[in-house]
């Protein structure tokens, strides 16, 4: 396991002593694993991620990929089963892998929030026979929250349970759940007469139907679904929290998550089509010279790279924060998830502008990236939802 | 005992005064009433007592009267904090 680099003060560092430590830097492990990502994306993930977006799905044979080499479940804790790697380096990992695919870092997001929403609230029962099974990546999660009717505001769910007997037994609709086409277990948010209650339910549960959702804007091939609860039945020891905090506590653990996940991919998509800009600029040749040679050419990558060197620092700091167990982790991830996917579609736009007519093919992958930049505005609590959200939490100190 | 009480308490009114701006917390006030609390509140708050004071927060003591008021949570911390022998 490593850990973060933004040191808390020693002994040494405490008050009076001169401190001038404030270090934001990865470790020689962080680094290395980094490194051995960006390499695994670069095999695995990347020369194929146009493919998968055009044909609107990624091949579950990447799954065992992604396991053998530790990207499934690798924030869960070691001793369950999970890779055990610190919140800075799992934001780093999932920048690389958000540079290569955002669809890849949307199973990840999704199967590791559900897989930590368990182990934080899941009964004996699950904790002891589902979550190591998924913090090995050997059965895939996905959260199943959002209804034609319930996106930003998921207290509007209609998606029932009531007790039968030893089970309960969930009607209803839920859409757009990521990965929800191939995942094992579904977190799924109902309401247990009037308390909004989550339930962790087989995909092969009797009355559960899903089917494949095509055709969205971005993260092409993120296998969402529409599933169905027709009179499904769950065991009572799948329902996953008390009644009435399935959304606070069990969705909430899941989301915020969620939230650092989808700000580090976001930066994945901002470096991604910054280096492509770099790169296209030092080639591409207009009126005489060398486009980077132009000075509206270099104002703008100039605010591409400012953009993005900003939004990895909130990330890398929403992590140390996460790897302290700091309360503060969840407003500053909020914070990190807001900057980190606003730049990744201003820098998407700007590579795009960039690049000219070249951009909006299909030659390079920069219209993908505009595409799936949006998405994380919308995702895990819309730009607008973290606007209201953030200016109700205490000013933190750096 | 008094005297461990009582800092504990310093601790969450502490914690719950930096998002109840402009309103001086009364220890057996209700925040669920005053209306301040939506649920990223909750879950902060479940943070916050874990981090602190060092103990778990678990799936059987999701009972909103555990974190009612100041008092309430300084009870669960009480009842979760294993007795010194």
């Amino acid at each position: 396991m490593t850990t973060s680099t933004l040191e808390a003060p020693t002994a040494d560092t405490a008050a009076g002593a001169a401190d001038p430590s404030l270090r934001l830097e990865a470790s020689p492990s962080q680094r290395q694993a980094r490194q051995d990502c960006r390499a695994f994306v670069e095999q695995h993930i990347a020369p194929f991620a146009g493919a998968w977006d055009r044909a609107g799905e990624m091949p579950i044979e990447l799954v065992p990929e992604l396991r053998r080499h530790g990207y499934l479940g690798s924030i869960l804790p070691a001793d369950v089963g999970g890779g055990g790697v610190d919140a800075v380096t799992y934001g780093l990992l999932t920048e690389e892998i958000g540079r290569g695919c955002s669809s890849v870092r949307s199973l990840l997001t999704v199967h590791d929030m559900s897989t930590l929403a368990l182990l934080r609230w899941g009964s004996a029962q699950v904790k002891e026979e589902l979550v190591p099974v998924m913090a090995r990546g050997e059965r895939l999660g996905a959260l199943a929250l959002s209804e034609p009717g319930a996106g930003s505001d998921p207290s509007a769910v209609t998606t029932t349970a009531r007790q039968d007997g030893e089970d309960f037994v969930l009607d209803g609709i839920k859409k757009w759940t990521t990965f929800g086409e191939i995942a094992d277990e579904l977190l799924v948010l109902a309401r247990l007469g009037d308390r909004l209650t989550t339930f962790v339910v087989s995909a092969d549960a009797p009355g559960l139907r899903r089917e494949p959702l095509r055709h969205m804007v971005g993260t092409r091939a993120s296998r969402l679904a529409t599933i169905t609860f027709d009179g499904c039945r769950v065991p009572a020891h799948r329902q996953v929290g008390r009644p009435g905090f399935g959304l606070s506590h069990v969705v909430g653990t899941a989301l915020d998550h969620g939230r650092f996940s989808v700000a580090c991919g976001s930066v994945g998509i901002a470096q991604a089509c910054l280096e492509a800009s770099l790169d296209y600029a030092a080639e591409r040749s207009q009126g005489g010279s060398r486009i980077a040679e132009h000075q509206l050419i270099q104002r703008r990558l100039t605010d591409m790279i400012a953009g993005t060197r900003a939004a990895r620092l909130l990330c890398c700091r929403a992590g140390y924060l996460r790897q302290e167990k700091d309360p503060a982790a969840i407003s500053e991830t909020m914070i990190a998830k807001y900057f980190a996917s606003r730049t990744a579609v201003d820098v998407a736009n700007s590579a795009i502008q960039l690049h000219g007519a070249v951009g909006l093919s299909q030659e390079k992958p920069l219209e993908r990236y505009l595409r799936d930049a949006k998405v994380t505005e919308i995702i895990e609590g819309s730009t607008e939802i973290q606007q209201i959200s953030i200016p109700r939490y205490p000013l933190q100190e750096l | 005992m008094e005297a461990r009480t009582e800092e504990r308490k310093v601790k969450i009114r502490e914690f719950l005064g930096k998002f109840f701006r402009n309103h001086e917390l009364k220890d057996e006030e209700d925040i669920f009433a005053l209306g301040f609390v939506n649920s990223l509140l909750a879950i902060q708050l479940v943070g916050f007592i874990e981090k602190e004071f060092g103990v778990a927060v678990e799936d059987e003591d999701l009972d909103l009267d555990n974190f009612r008021s100041i008092n309430k949570i300084e009870e669960l911390v009480e009842r979760k904090t294993p007795v010194a022998v």
